[in-house]
């Protein structure tokens, strides 16, 4: 079996028995980038000498029995998060040029448990899109079939782990953006309670939403690497002050009893009949593993789409706005003045999809509009949270399909906003909330995987991990993999 | 609601972004598009609903008042555009006479 097939797991098995060497397995990824991410354009940026230092430090360390926790093992980073002298561009032309003076906690927590980084990955623009077509660098495309996309935002790291161009990812989900990618390429992707993994560093989209967590290929590798890069951060004000439970321990808990709640408005939505039939069919595996399933309402689901449109953009355009071609980043050729420097460094430095986020969002917090659009918005996003809290008193997980559909082609939902929104309707209550959510593959149709979501109460990472966990012992859907 | 010129010129002022004139028609129906998403919100009531910011109710936390940080001016100046005697430089911005 090649090295790179290997789970992240026993890939950790495998170094820690000497099977192989961290620069065996590292040289693997760098060798296979090199011959196959042309077609799928996942990486940004690779850092091969770095991560052929890192490797062979790794090795040296397991030589001397000092080995650390994930040692040698070779993952990528969404180029969101910032990685001390090494290009962070967030996939916009406006950071095309920023080398990060430090690192994101995620990064250094993960480098200090002695991860090997292969590079920087593909994204939507600033995180915004869920197709990874509004990307500066170029689209990425999907491993299962490149004419389609890999979803987004965080469609580099979901495609170079599909690809088997890294052993995992780092990924960041504001409104469903590990959890889409994660259904659209056959992976398991976690989104861990807001305030879990801590935002330092970790560029601002629209932060009452964000949260950084991880692309695998199983439930268990998910595990071990959210397990790694959680906890309390106080660099980030709203990481969360809790301990963080031994999630790879954790997934073996019993699920018998456990109970899993329909939301009978989910189900009403308009979807194909290979979503309804492999949603069903994932149904009746948990109800053999032993879990109770009861429908629950979800009354105010319908806010969810119009309260992440306006909060969302409200937020990123206060956030986006550091954005001014003085301190770094692009700045435009020969301002006349320094407004005509703003204006026109951030007219050329954005694409259009941000642009269009900035001005929506500046104009529901404008004088006039603010009550009527953003206070409005945070009074339904209490709405939608509550349908949470009361779900939760009678079930432990809520279960869902996580997109409407396979993905799609290249180009088939661009010019349409509301269309490409629609892609998150099952993902964004969950970041409303900010709840973990989690998705894995539960079915293929016509050659192109499908999600299924669980979405968990707050600190309930342990339960939607071991229930993907459970679900991938008597299944086999993650275990496909796409040839390239 | 339909966005005029006159309103998307000053939202695209107020974001400071420059907007060229040709592509107002598509930026105009694109805001549409999302404002008219917008209006499904007009039929929940939210009396007595407090507004929520933040998605888990906490407090802020509080440090104490020590400097923490080290002085990296240099490094942090690096990915700047245009830089002088550890200044950003941008077009002059006060007017009158030298």
């Amino acid at each position: 079996m090649e090295l790179n097939s290997l789970t992240l797991k026993q890939q950790l098995d495998g170094l820690n028995d000497s099977s192989f060497s961290s620069t065996e397995l590292t040289q693997d990824y760098l060798n296979r980038i090199k011959t196959k991410d042309i077609s799928i354009n996942s990486y940004i940026t690779v850092t091969e000498e770095l991560a052929l230092k890192q490797a062979k430090e790794a090795d040296l360390r397991y030589k001397k029995g000092q080995a650390l926790e994930l040692d040698g093992i070779p993952i990528a980073h969404k180029d969101i998060f910032c990685t001390e002298d090494v290009l962070t561009t967030c996939g916009s032309k406006m950071l095309s040029n920023f080398t990060a003076p430090y690192s994101s906690t995620v990064v250094s927590k993960l480098f200090n448990k002695g991860i090997v980084m292969l590079g920087k990955t593909n994204m939507d623009e600033f995180a915004m899109g869920s197709s990874n077509e509004t990307s500066f660098f170029g689209e990425v495309k999907n491993p299962w079939n490149t004419d389609y996309v890999p979803g987004g935002s965080s469609g580099g790291s979901a495609a170079c782990v599909a690809a088997r161009l890294a052993s995992a990812a780092t990924a960041t989900d504001t409104g469903g953006s590990i959890r889409q990618p994660a259904a659209l390429c056959g992976l398991t992707g976690i989104k861990p309670t807001y305030g879990r993994v801590s935002r330092y560093g970790m560029i601002a989209f629209a932060s009452s939403l964000d949260q950084g967590g991880t692309l695998a290929r199983t439930a268990e590798d998910a595990a071990i690497l959210l397990g790694a890069m959680s906890g309390h951060d106080p660099k980030d004000s709203t990481s969360l002050n809790v301990e963080v439970p031994n999630y790879t321990k954790d997934l073996n808990n019993d699920i018998s009893g456990l109970k899993i709640g329909l939301p009978t408005e989910f189900f009403e939505q308009e979807m194909p009949d290979y979503v309804r039939k492999s949603t069903e069919e994932a149904i009746k595996v948990y109800k053999d593993l032993g879990a109770v399933i009861e429908e629950i309402s979800f009354p105010n689901i319908g806010l969810s789409l119009p309260v992440y449109y306006i909060i969302a953009p409200a937020e990123c355009s206060a956030n986006l706005s550091r954005y001014d071609g003085v301190r770094y980043g692009y700045r435009c050729e020969h301002p006349k003045d320094i407004e005509d420097l703003y204006m026109r460094t951030r007219e050329e430095g954005f694409g259009s999809e941000v642009k269009r986020r900035i001005l929506i969002g500046t104009y529901a917090l404008s004088a006039g509009y603010y009550d009527a659009y953003y206070l409005k918005a945070q009074k339904c996003r209490r709405l939608v949270a509550n349908d949470f809290t009361e779900a939760f008193k009678s079930v432990d997980l809520i279960l869902s399909p996580t997109t409407p559909g396979t993905s799609f082609k290249a180009g088939e939902k661009s010019n349409d906003p509301i269309e490409m929104y629609l892609q998150d309707i099952f993902t964004i209550p969950a970041n409303l909330a900010g709840l973990p959510g989690i998705s894995f593959p539960c079915g293929n149709h016509k050659g192109l995987p499908l999600g299924l979501q669980l979405v968990g109460n707050i600190l309930e990472e342990s339960k939607i991990l071991s229930a993907a966990h459970h679900f991938q012992q008597v299944t086999n859907w993650h275990k496909e993999l796409p040839e390239i | 609601m339909a966005l005029s010129d006159k309103e998307l010129k000053e939202i695209a002022y107020l974001a400071r972004i420059n907007i060229d004139e040709k592509s107002f028609p598509a930026f105009k129906g694109e805001l549409d598009q999302i404002l008219g998403l917008f209006e499904e919100l007009n039929s929940a009531n939210t009396d007595d609903i407090e507004a929520m910011s933040h998605p888990l109710n906490l407090s802020q936390p509080t440090r104490k008042d020590e400097v923490t940080e080290v002085d990296q001016r240099e490094k942090m100046q690096e990915s700047a555009p245009k830089v002088q005697s550890g200044l950003f430089l941008v077009p002059k911005v006060i007017e009158g006479n030298e």
